[in-house]
């Protein structure tokens, strides 16, 4: 069975007497271990697409089974609980914490976990290692380049082992060397066996996946 | 990393904001703690005060309608020539219930007599306890110290044209001022005090008295209840509390009582909203981190753990802080508010233990609506990125 199943998700937005309608019906199947580009172009709904898979978003129709759990079927809290074990997010501003440091971002979604300090600061150490930044712990954010803070974004995301890495635009901030870097990370992680979702609208990106959905005026062109 | 460590961090990254925030509470705590403290300091000064010299029972004779004043103060029916109370009932007042919170008795004798051409009231009394009860007297020459020695008002000296050290005749008897009252603005500006044994002799009121002042007020003194002890043990007199006196000084206060509670109020007001703006003008602020913090699986009440334990930290150190202000600014604003020099400042834990207290609550109440606003915010919405 897939590791994540979306079947006819449709969503709609109202806005005065205007109803928009971001996804028309959406079927993907993604395995575990697959790297997924999606792709289209701004109004694609590539972005809404993303939060409905990280369980940010109801779909107006259809179902989201991620790892044997109809996502949308959770309470308001047990969704929470389910994007803390089984998500990671890589937002496309890296939205670090600008008052925590690169060890304490990356602790961050171990902070609601029943842990103690010592395992937490190791698996963020490790998880900053893998990404190349375990000499730069304790820096602020502010004290980081744009791909050193994408990288503790990264980092941030993988510590508590997600099923689902989701990445949105994670290269649309940074330069294109740093791109090819913080790409090339992914496809590490990926073949060390993380399944990664990333919306790009860059096609080089594409390059680094194992498939691309491309979307278009909320529907699934190719699969 | 645990939510504490969230809060602590932010507090110490937003220092302005967190120090506006702890100022405006800290304002708020250290006026309740001025005027709060102001009013028992002051409280327990007149208390003091009264406690000290002030009468506040009288007992007289069971009249029979004649009206007499003493002091300004009503005291009912009371004659010259009716029935007197026994000196040596007094002693009974020692053996009421309360009889701890008596502080002192001062018997009087009354009585008209004749000094030259002038009818004059001669009043007997034991100078010491008089001198006590009466502290705001002030004597020109001594406190008369043998039975022939007279205390004059003055008034009585004027109308008489003596000063200290003539000589009066009294019924035969030759008496020397040993003092004049400087203007009391009083009854006693008329009167002339002998001591109560020569008075009681003179009128023919041997072991008799007129009337007894009785100080007993003290903090938490019953004083209703012993006048009626009193006159449980006197049936023959007529014990009244001086009304007056006692609930003029306590109405005043209990008015300032009622402006600090009502200025504390208002200013309890200001400092909540101080918070609740700041709070929620922080919240707005901080919507993308919070949206973070949901989208990687916070869940509501890990939010409002967040938000209000920053509340609650910067709320406390507000408390201690506006504790020790408020006491600070009671201990200046005390010599100019209190009735005597020597008032000292009330230490009240429960003062201390509320400010921090109401600190706490005002700070956390004000801090509900941003924190509950904040966790319900939709995260998609939170991160529009995505």
């Amino acid at each position: 069975m897939a590791l994540i199943e979306i079947k006819n998700v449709k969503k709609q937005y109202t806005s005065g007497d205007d109803v928009v309608e971001a996804l028309r019906g959406v079927d993907i199947s993604i395995e575990a271990g697959e790297f997924i580009t999606i792709m289209g172009q701004s109004g694609s709904g590539k972005s809404t697409l993303l939060s409905v898979l990280g369980g940010m978003n109801h779909p107006t129709v259809g179902d989201v089974e991620m790892a044997g759990e109809k996502v949308y079927q959770l309470s308001g809290e047990k969704l929470a609980d389910f994007r803390a074990q089984n998500l990671g997010f890589v937002f496309q501003s890296f939205h670090l914490i600008p008052y925590l440091t690169a060890i304490e971002n990356v602790m961050l979604p171990l902070a609601i976990v029943k842990m103690n300090t010592a395992a937490k600061q190791t698996a963020a150490r490790r998880a900053l290692e893998r990404v190349g930044l375990g000499a730069k712990l304790d820096r602020l954010p502010n004290q980081l380049s744009g791909g050193e803070q994408e990288r503790v974004a990264i980092a941030r995301a993988i510590v508590n082992n997600p099923h689902i890495l989701l990445a949105d635009e994670p290269t649309g901030n940074l330069d294109s060397k740093t791109s090819e870097e913080v790409m090339a990370l992914f496809r590490e992680l990926n073949d060390a066996g993380q399944t990664v979702v990333m919306v790009t609208h860059n096609p080089e990106n594409g390059a680094y996946s194992d498939r691309t959905i491309n979307l278009k005026d909320g529907m699934v062109v190719n699969a | 990393m645990k939510l504490h460590n969230i809060s602590i961090n932010n507090l110490k990254r937003r220092k302005a904001k967190m120090a506006f925030l702890t100022i405006g509470l800290m304002v708020g705590i250290a006026t309740i703690v001025t005027l709060v403290t102001l009013t028992h300091s002051m409280s327990s000064d007149i208390e003091r005060k009264m406690d000290e010299f002030g009468a506040n029972i009288l007992i007289t004779p069971q009249s029979n309608g004649l009206s007499m004043n003493y002091g300004g103060i009503s005291l009912g029916g009371v004659t010259f020539d009716q029935r007197e109370i026994q000196e040596s009932e007094l002693a009974k007042i020692k053996t009421i219930k309360n009889s701890k919170n008596v502080s002192a008795v001062s018997p009087k004798v009354l009585g008209g007599v004749k000094i030259g051409s002038h009818d004059v009231l001669l009043v007997g009394v034991h100078f010491d306890s008089e001198l006590k009860m009466k502290q705001w007297w002030k004597l020109f020459g001594d406190a008369p110290k043998t039975d022939n020695e007279l205390l004059l008002g003055s008034d009585a000296a004027k109308v008489l044209n003596v000063s200290t050290g003539d000589t009066l005749q009294i019924k035969g008897e030759s008496f020397t001022v040993a003092g004049i009252l400087d203007q009391t603005g009083s009854q006693d500006d008329s009167l002339v005090f002998a001591s109560l044994p020569k008075a009681q002799k003179l009128l023919g009121k041997e072991g008799k008295i007129t009337l007894a002042e009785v100080a007993a007020l003290c903090s938490g003194c019953p004083i209703g209840d012993m006048v009626t002890q009193i006159a449980e043990k006197l049936p023959d007199a007529k014990v009244s509390a001086i009304q007056q006196v006692v609930e003029g000084r306590l109405k005043a206060l209990d008015q300032f009582k009622r402006f600090s509670y009502a200025m504390a109020g208002v200013v309890v007001f200001i400092g909540s909203l101080i918070v609740f703006v700041t709070m929620m003008g922080s919240v707005n602020e901080r919507t993308t981190e919070i949206g973070v913090f949901r989208a990687i699986g916070f869940r509501k009440s890990h939010i409002m753990q967040i938000i209000l334990l920053e509340a609650a930290l910067v709320s406390l150190l507000a408390g201690f802080l506006g504790y020790a202000a408020g006491m600070g600014g009671a201990k200046l604003a005390l010599p100019f508010m209190a009735e005597s020099k020597n008032a000292h400042l009330v230490w009240d834990s429960t003062v201390a233990f509320g400010s921090i207290g109401l600190a706490l609550t005002l700070g956390i109440l004000a801090s509900l609506y941003p924190a509950l606003h904040a966790s319900k915010m939709d995260p998609t919405e939170a991160l529009r990125a995505l």
